[in-house]
């Protein structure tokens, strides 16, 4: 396939068709280890460096840059083995804000890895979105590594989703850790369903280091079949009015097991964190009143989940 | 001539070994507007659960039929596609669902036009709440109406609204009571638990429940004394006994 079979082919799985014809969406794909399709936008630098093994991408967002509309980053493989990795650097400068849109797509993956080590810098007052949406193939035969750390300086506004919109999860081991600044607010949500034998490892950290930084950390997983799941969510808070929370759901079915580990250390008089956790089955009120309406318990289950995903 | 759609007899149901309701026998006619009153803790909630067939409170003796057939075998939502529903007194929440799919989900094959109007029969703007969630940024009335809402989408013969009004405005209970007249009208059944007198007076027929049984069932005038009285004075002081249960 060349160039523009793929990006026809990654564009349609990512229903990202109509990005092309808009000269204000800049947009960067990658197939396995090579960029095969790219525009970019005054003060978006995308500088890449492609090895046989692996590919580099330095992206910057330059001080006071606002980009108003999100930039598709498509990452994918369309072959059923292989391994893509991925060195990933994202600095938002001072002032700056945008809001990245990364379409992962393994659609036939039977023995797939996708690893995928960044780092992300939000400079200060600096605002940045990051969506991650996955699209996986049927047979669960899918390994992602998405590994960041996350710098936000003074004032930095941080939101990133995790989402597996399609597909098997087959096996996803999230590690994303933050460290933030004076006033800064990070959120990070996730949302994944398995089934059958898929593997979920969520671990998201954030150190509140600077005085009134906020944190948030949302996972919400659904679990069926024999899914494994497993949740840690750490946040530390060191200064004072730090402030921040963790909240995890976690829906299973079947034989499904899945665990929910918070930790929180605060180590500041001022500072306060809180975490809430629902694990188990789906709640009974909410089943019984879609029953009620006349849904069977199936079709009530999955709407449930579908909207905690959502 | 009145025509039962749904038939108790001898209801019996206990609860952790605590008997709450002790051979009920009702009748609630079909087309007509009920109210069922009672002080707290009377098993008004107990009995709409058990006519649901909610879980834990299947295990009960005596009897329900709905339209003619024995329904103490059937599950929730095959209750429901015979035609019974039941509007929580606490309606639960749903995280990420949206309005406009909760209502959905209640439609069957009615199309969106008419999910939108029963919004507004509600008092609640189509364009302002149907992409909203049925979660915590609802508030307590908005919520309840949301759920008279997906009633009024599912459109069932037999509904049981367990307090309707609480938690309701002045403007919105209106409002309501309009939807009652007009769901009467059509010859739907509905059957309210409350509190309120003003609903009450909605109501045809009326049942005064005490510590699990039916002191009496009469039209609803003459329930409304019950309401002056604060309670009609009889032999149940819904006080337990040691155990906890109810002084026969
Ligand atoms: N699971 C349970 N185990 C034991 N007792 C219960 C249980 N559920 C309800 N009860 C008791 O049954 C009685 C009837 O409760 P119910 O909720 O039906 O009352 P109610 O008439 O609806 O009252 P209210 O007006 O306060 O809503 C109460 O005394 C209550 O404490
Ligand atoms: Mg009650």
């Amino acid at each position: 396939m060349n160039n523009n079979d793929l990006t026809k082919e990654l564009s349609q799985i990512t229903e990202t068709d109509d990005i092309f014809k808009q000269p204000d969406i800049a947009h960067v794909f990658i197939h396995q280890h090579k960029v095969i399709q790219s525009h970019l936008l005054p003060g978006l630098k995308v500088d890449v460096k492609e090895f046989e093994d692996h590919i580099v991408v330095n992206t910057i967002v330059e001080k006071n840059i606002k980009i108003d509309k999100p930039v598709h980053m498509c990452f994918g493989m369309l072959p059923e083995k292989g391994i893509q990795k991925m060195v990933i650097h994202n600095e938002i400068q001072e002032n700056a804000s945008a809001s990245f849109l990364s379409h992962c797509a393994f659609p036939n993956a039977v023995d797939i890895q996708h690893i995928m080590d960044g780092t992300i810098k939000v400079g200060k007052n600096a605002r940045f979105r990051y969506l991650e949406k996955h699209v996986h193939g049927l047979h669960g035969g899918v390994k992602v590594y998405p590994h960041t750390k996350i710098q936000l300086s003074e004032g930095a506004r941080y939101y990133s989703e995790f989402e597996l919109i399609k597909g098997r999860a087959g096996l996803i081991d999230i590690d994303y850790e933050a460290f933030c600044e004076k006033n800064s607010v990070l959120e990070m949500i996730s949302r994944i369903s398995g089934k059958e034998d898929d593997k979920i490892m969520i671990k998201e950290t954030a150190h509140l280091m600077g005085e009134r930084a906020r944190g948030f950390l949302s996972s919400r997983v659904a679990a069926t079949g024999n899914t494994r799941a497993e949740v840690y969510n750490k946040l530390t808070a060191s200064a004072a009015y730090a402030r921040g929370h963790i909240d995890c759901t976690e829906i299973i079915k079947d034989n499904a097991i899945v665990s929910a580990i918070p930790i929180v250390e605060v180590n500041h008089p001022k500072a306060h964190i809180t975490h809430e956790a629902a694990l188990g089955s789906v709640d009974s009120k909410q089943l019984q009143t879609l029953m009620a309406r006349g849904l069977n318990e199936e079709d009530a289950t999955d709407l449930i989940i579908k909207g905690l995903l959502s | 001539m009145k025509k039962n759609i749904l038939e108790i007899k001898d209801l019996s149901i206990s609860l952790n070994g605590k008997k709450i309701l002790n051979n009920i026998s009702m009748e609630i006619w079909e087309g007509y507007v009920h109210a069922i009153v009672g002080p707290n803790g009377a098993g008004k909630s107990t009995l709409a659960s058990t006519i649901m067939g909610l879980e834990g409170y299947r295990h009960y003796t005596g009897s329900i039929f709905f339209k003619e057939k024995d329904i103490s075998k059937l599950s929730i939502d095959e209750r429901a596609r015979l035609g019974i529903t039941f509007g929580w007194q606490e309606p639960a929440r749903y995280e990420g669902l949206l309005v406009k799919d909760f209502l959905k989900a209640a439609a069957g094959n009615k199309n969106d036009d008419f999910i939108f109007e029963q919004l507004e029969r509600v008092g609640l703007e189509p364009e302002e709440y149907a992409e909203r969630a049925v979660d915590k940024t609802l508030s307590g009335g908005e919520r309840k109406k949301v759920e008279l809402a997906s009633i009024l989408v599912m459109d069932p013969d037999l509904v049981l609204l367990d307090e309707p009004d609480s938690g309701i405005d002045v403007a919105t209970l209106d409002k309501i009571f309009e939807v009652i007249k007009e769901q009467k009208k059509k010859k739907r059944t509905i059957v309210l638990i409350t509190h309120s007198l003003a609903v009450l007076e909605q109501a045809d027929h009326a049942f005064l429940f005490c510590n699990g049984e039916i002191l009496e069932k009469a039209v609803a005038k003459k329930i409304i004394p019950y309401f002056k009285d604060r309670c009609i004075p009889c032999k149940h002081k819904n006080i337990p006994d040691k155990e906890g249960v109810r002084l026969e």
